[in-house]
């Protein structure tokens, strides 16, 4: 019998999500031992012809990472979509938006004119920019456009599954693959990690007092930490209790505060609205101007609550600063 | 009876035209009309008057004729009639929760004018509840048990009123009066209108019944100082201040007052409103209950300085009454409902500084003209003026302080009423000349006319117009040595100036200074005024927002002594109600956390104000005490996982609302 | 919806107890209003969850108001100092995303401000028009445009999932 056919591929990703499933170690002989890999551009060389002389459905899964930015990723993502049974969203970027979706936050006008012109480590006094098609000595280059906004796998395309993380723990990924090989597979949308806060498997757990009241907010750098004590309990904004369980609470073992990569629970829409819920609930202050004090400990609340999940979250895009700059454009 | 979860939707909707109230500005046909459009809706109805018995009648026959498993009804507030429909959804064979309320009488037909618009906003909320109602799950209620005894604040004529009949139909009652005697206001009244008859005898009976009741426990010179819990179980702190005697040895007979190291009295006597004296220690009035003096801390030499004979403390001898040590004591009580009847402040005219009040020692309050005809007043029921002479003529200026946009807007109901009744007596005892200033006479209420009638026919005379100044400059010889009344007669249409010898200033009521904070303590509403909120001004008059608080007498509004009465038996009514029906039943409305999701977090834990969330420190998962919880859904919004739940308030359900509101453009 | 036309969409959370009572009071005594708001009640304005208010904005509304009882009247004791601190942070949040922190407000209301119900209504809208429209939805679908019309429906994730099945995969 012929074994599956599996593609991995890659969008706006920082190329942890590969390294994750190398992560696997000798893990990773079963996996090929029981699948045909026919697509993985970062670990062998494809191309994309490879993939489109293919049926449709033709591979059983793809696991695709990153964020969707550009036209050339959401062409591969539809692609891969006509051609996949189950098509996995692997990682925060690809489920969330993650770290490049912090970029909603801004127009894709003032990222461009940051990046090409106005950092300070810029020289290009031409003001160059890439563009979709450059002439140069009679022959035509071209590039992927740089979409509007960043933007989920399942704003793209249709997901069948959910692999949370930045990136997805080996454990995951495995047991991702097992449920896959067996047909052991839950329903549609799901999030293949437990469905149940990071509290309950940190290693710090016992350690958090149960009637916690906030006078100030800490950021790790800037403190010393104590290894064993609640990092809530030491004033540090730990996105535990707002994000899935599953990774093992590496961070908190880390002696670092959850940063919320996995993303929220099934219940909850917006991980940052609810993390902010419970955090200011707690809080000691009364009165707005002592309650203030207090917020300005969390200098970048975006960055902070939506770490991960911008893309995904119910705001998803600073669409005035958009609105703004397609008006300046135009 | 139940629906099951599996079961496809029919969601029958109603919307009621309340006569014209809704009808007037909401096309109803047209908001049904939409509503049938909407998903899952079977049956779309507009009807007069949904909340009659034909209208209840209605939504049964649907339920069972159309197998309706979901009921929506727009109408008025929920808080009005809610339950109203719950109970008829649940007659019809359904679980009274499988239904919705739209508010579109106060919410929209009542504060819109535009009726294209106000149609729109009720199609929008209609569509809210309809998709709002199709996650509703059956729940049912819990009943609280009620704790028989009853907390009774403020021991004025309500007050007493109130306790003696929850007392006589045996139930424990606690009465607490800050003053160190119970009575009020109306103890210090000679006569009461309109049958004349003398308020003491009226009054002491009901002073003394309280002090001998068995079922009374009476704690005057004593405040509420904390209440915890809800109702039928509340938990009441009663500050109970230094009175520096002991009342159970008290006999009364102030034989230490005689023998005090003051010869005289030297002290304002509150009882006769400042136109006496009393010692520092002293009875509060000869009526008083419990007959039992009490010292003034602030005048009393033994307790400023420690250095007093103490001829008082002889005096009192081995009965050994008078107790110097004594503390003030906090001391918790449990009780099933209260009712509070805190009276009123009487208004100081010296905000109207054109009446002269304060200026001119023959302009009186009504209260001060009330202690001087009152046979155990400072003057033995002589009235006198400030010179000691007997007045010729006597003005009476209705409305000082009221119906005054500058002032108090509001009409004190008593005053009219109170100042005929003056007038009537003095014109019968001294044959003084007694004129009223009015603006509008307001008799109102069984023999009032008659009293005003029989004022008239006493010869007092009425002049209608609103009293502008009080003055001692006189312009002519016959105004001499007197005070004169500048003002416009509008029904002779003209400016006089009267001359008289006493001006008394018909002060009106208002909320006692210390109202807000009676109303934190028992969790109350005011109105803008200060006045104690009725939960509804017509159906619940004595209830308040908070269920097992009552209210009863002038601390809701003014009103005179037989309306006063009358409100404290209802109140008294309706927590006997509360507590033979033995139990309340609960809104379902109460938080839960699902184990299986919980992580274990305990964000939530020290959010509960009702100590109802607990950590379990074995499963490691916190879990909610429905019995403890109130519902108020704190921390549903704050649990970060959205672990925890809410009973009828469920963040789908709201979700639902949230896109029913906005999906109608 | 053309911009001539439009009329600002007003989404209210009102605690039963203060301000939806203040609302009630308000149509008792036959105020008028601006008919641009949707109220909800809730029991406490501490039920208001952030999601709430973002729900509210991303499915269209122009302006989101919260009415709780005044500090230290609240019936749940301290549920609307609760919602004070989130409406704080979240107004911040708000702000770093381009909306107008004017476009969401906290009021205390008590029960008997049925006047106060009317002046906060009718000053929020004449506020939120001078604004102008928020229409998240139709610029999320301006944004989306660039994708054809294919990707559309797919704006808002998926939300429960079951759990127990899923535990299965993971450590069964």
């Amino acid at each position: 019998m012929a074994k599956p056919k599996i593609g991995f591929y890659w969008c706006a990703s920082c190329g942890g999500c590969e390294e994750a499933v190398v992560d696997l170690a000798e893990d990773i002989l079963a996996v090929t031992a029981a699948v045909d890999i026919v697509f993985w551009p970062v670990a062998m060389d494809y191309k994309k012809a490879d993939v489109t002389s293919l049926p449709d459905q033709a591979l059983t899964a793809t696991f695709i990472n990153g964020a969707i930015r550009t036209s050339e990723q959401e062409e591969m993502a539809r692609l891969l979509r006509a051609k996949s049974r189950y098509l996995i969203a692997f990682g925060a970027c690809a489920q969330l938006g993650g770290i490049p979706a912090l970029a909603n936050e801004f127009s894709r006008e003032a990222i461009l004119s940051w990046v090409y012109q106005d950092a300070p480590t810029v020289v290009n006094p031409e003001r160059v920019r890439p563009a979709v098609r450059t002439d140069d000595d009679g022959r035509t280059l071209t590039l992927p456009e740089f979409r509007n906004v960043v933007r989920t796998l399942n704003q793209v395309v249709e997901v069948d599954y959910y692999l949370p993380g930045c990136p997805p723990t080996p454990k995951l990924i495995k047991a991702a693959v097992g449920a896959l090989l067996e047909g052991k597979l839950p329903p549609r949308g799901t999030v293949l990690a437990p469905d149940v806060a990071l509290c309950e498997e940190c290693p710090r757990k016992k350690t958090k007092p149960q009637d916690l009241h906030f006078t100030a907010f800490k950021r790790p750098h800037l403190v010393p930490l104590d290894p064993e004590l609640c990092l809530l309990a030491q004033g540090l904004v730990c996105m535990g209790p707002a994000t899935r369980g599953g990774c093992g609470a590496l961070c908190p073992g880390a002696n670092m505060p959850c940063t919320g990569c996995f993303g929220p629970t099934s219940r909850v829409r917006d991980q940052g609205a609810k993390m902010l819920s419970s955090l200011t609930s707690a809080m000691e202050a009364k009165e707005v101007p002592e309650v203030e004090k207090v917020l300005a400990g969390i200098p970048d609340p975006v960055g902070t609550f939506y770490r991960y999940g911008l893309a995904g979250s119910l705001l998803r895009v600073n669409t005035t600063a958009a609105a703004a700059a397609s008006k300046e454009a135009l | 009876m139940k629906v099951k979860d599996d079961q496809p939707l029919r969601i029958g909707f109603y919307v009621c035209h309340c006569g014209h109230n809704i009808a007037g500005v909401v096309d109803c046909a047209a908001v049904a009309q939409y509503a049938a459009t909407l998903e899952g809706v079977v049956l779309s109805r507009d009807y007069k008057y949904m909340c009659s018995s034909p209208g209840q009648e209605l939504i049964r026959e649907d339920i069972r004729d159309h197998n309706l498993n979901r009921v929506v009804v727009a109408s008025c507030s929920p808080l009005l009639h809610e339950h109203t429909f719950r109970t008829a959804v649940a007659a019809g064979g359904l679980n009274p929760f499988l239904f919705q309320m739209v508010n579109i009488r106060e919410h929209d037909a009542w504060v819109h004018t535009d009726k294209a618009a106000a149609t729109d906003k009720a199609k929008a909320l209609a569509a809210a509840a309809i998709r709002r109602v199709a996650r509703h799950r059956p729940l049912e209620t819990t009943r609280a048990p009620i704790h028989p005894d009853v907390l009774v604040v403020g021991g004025g004529i309500s007050g007493i009123h109130a306790a003696l009949t929850l007392a006589n139909a045996g139930k424990k009652v606690y009465l607490v009066e800050r003053d160190p005697s119970i009575g009020g206001h109306m103890a210090q009244f000679d006569k009461t209108f309109p049958t004349l008859d003398c308020a003491a005898c009226i009054l002491t009976p009901k002073m003394s019944a309280v002090r001998a009741h068995k079922n009374i426990v009476l704690w005057t010179y004593s405040e509420v100082a904390k209440v915890e819990g809800y109702v039928g179980n509340y938990t009441v702190t009663v500050r109970r201040k230094a009175r520096y005697v002991q009342e159970e040895l008290c006999v009364g007979c102030q034989e230490c007052v005689e023998a005090c190291v003051f010869k005289e009295p030297k002290f304002p006597d509150r009882f006769n409103v400042g136109l006496s004296r009393r010692k520092p220690i002293y009875m509060p009035f000869p009526q008083a209950v419990p007959q039992a003096v009490v010292i003034d801390p602030e005048r009393c030499i033994e307790l400023k300085t420690g250095k007093c004979k103490k001829t008082c403390l002889e005096a009192c001898a081995d009965r050994h009454a008078i107790d110097f040590q004594q503390k003030e004591e906090l001391v918790q009580i449990h009780v099933g409902s209260m009712i509070v009847a805190t009276g009123y402040e009487l208004f100081d005219p010296r905000r109207l500084p054109h009446y002269g009040y304060g200026r001119y020692p023959d302009v009186l309050t009504t209260l001060e003209c009330e202690r001087l005809i009152s046979s155990s007043g400072p003057t033995g029921g002589e009235l006198r003026l400030h010179s000691g002479q007997a007045p010729t003529a006597v003005g009476f200026v209705l409305c000082a302080g009221s119906r005054d946009y500058k002032t108090n807007r509001w009409c004190s109901r008593t005053c009219c009423m109170h100042s005929m009744k003056l007038a009537q007596i003095i014109r019968e005892r001294t044959g003084a000349e007694v004129t009223l200033f009015y603006i509008d006479i307001r008799a109102p209420g069984k023999g009032g006319e008659e009293f005003y009638d029989r004022a008239l026919a006493q010869g007092v005379k009425f002049v209608r117009g609103r009293v502008a100044e009080v003055s001692d400059c006189p312009l002519s010889p016959a105004e001499q040595g007197k005070l004169i009344v500048r003002v416009e007669d509008t029904l002779a249409g003209m400016v006089r100036r009267i001359p008289l010898d006493m001006v008394v200033l018909a002060v009106g009521m208002e909320p006692q200074a210390n109202a807000q904070e009676v109303r934190r303590i028992m969790n109350m509403s005011c109105s803008a005024e200060g006045w104690f909120l009725e939960k509804h001004p017509k159906m619940a008059p004595v209830s308040t927002f908070t269920d097992g608080v009552f209210i009863a007498g002038c601390c809701q509004g003014p009103k005179d002594i037989p309306d006063s009465i009358a409100q404290a038996g209802a109140a008294a009514a309706e927590a006997l109600a509360l507590i033979d029906a033995g139990g309340i039943d609960q809104e379902p409305n109460t938080a839960y956390i699902s184990e299986e999701d919980c992580s274990g977090c305990k964000s939530c834990v020290d959010l509960c104000p009702y100590k109802a969330i607990a950590f379990d420190p074995v499963k490691e998962k916190a879990s909610i005490n429905a019995a403890l919880c109130k519902g108020c859904g704190v921390c549903v919004a704050a649990c970060p996982s959205g672990s925890i739940g809410q009973n009828l308030f469920e963040d789908q359900e709201v979700f639902e609302e949230i896109e029913g509101v906005l999906a109608h453009a | 919806m053309p911009e001539n036309n439009w009329q600002p969409r007003i989404v209210a959370f009102f605690c039963s107890w203060c301000t939806y009572t203040a609302a009630d009071l308000a149509g008792v005594s036959r105020l008028k209003y601006a008919p641009n708001i949707r109220i909800i009640r809730l029991m406490c304005s501490g039920r208001v969850d952030p999601q709430f208010v973002l729900e509210a904005l991303a499915r269209g509304a122009d302006g989101v108001l919260i009415g709780g009882c005044h500090p230290g009247d609240c019936h749940y004791a301290e549920g609307n100092f609760k919602t004070l601190r989130r409406y704080q942070m979240l107004r911040r949040v708000l702000g770093a995303m381009g909306i107008s922190e004017e476009r969401i407000r906290l009021e205390w209301i008590s029960a008997s401000e049925g006047e106060r119900v009317r002046m906060v209504i009718n000053d929020l809208v004449e506020r939120i028009r001078i604004l102008g429209p928020l229409d998240l939805p139709g610029r999320l679908a301006a944004c989306d445009a660039e994708l054809g019309a294919s990707a559309q429906a797919l704006r808002l994730p998926q939300y429960r999932q079951p759990a127990a099945d899923l535990r299965e995969v993971i450590h069964g």
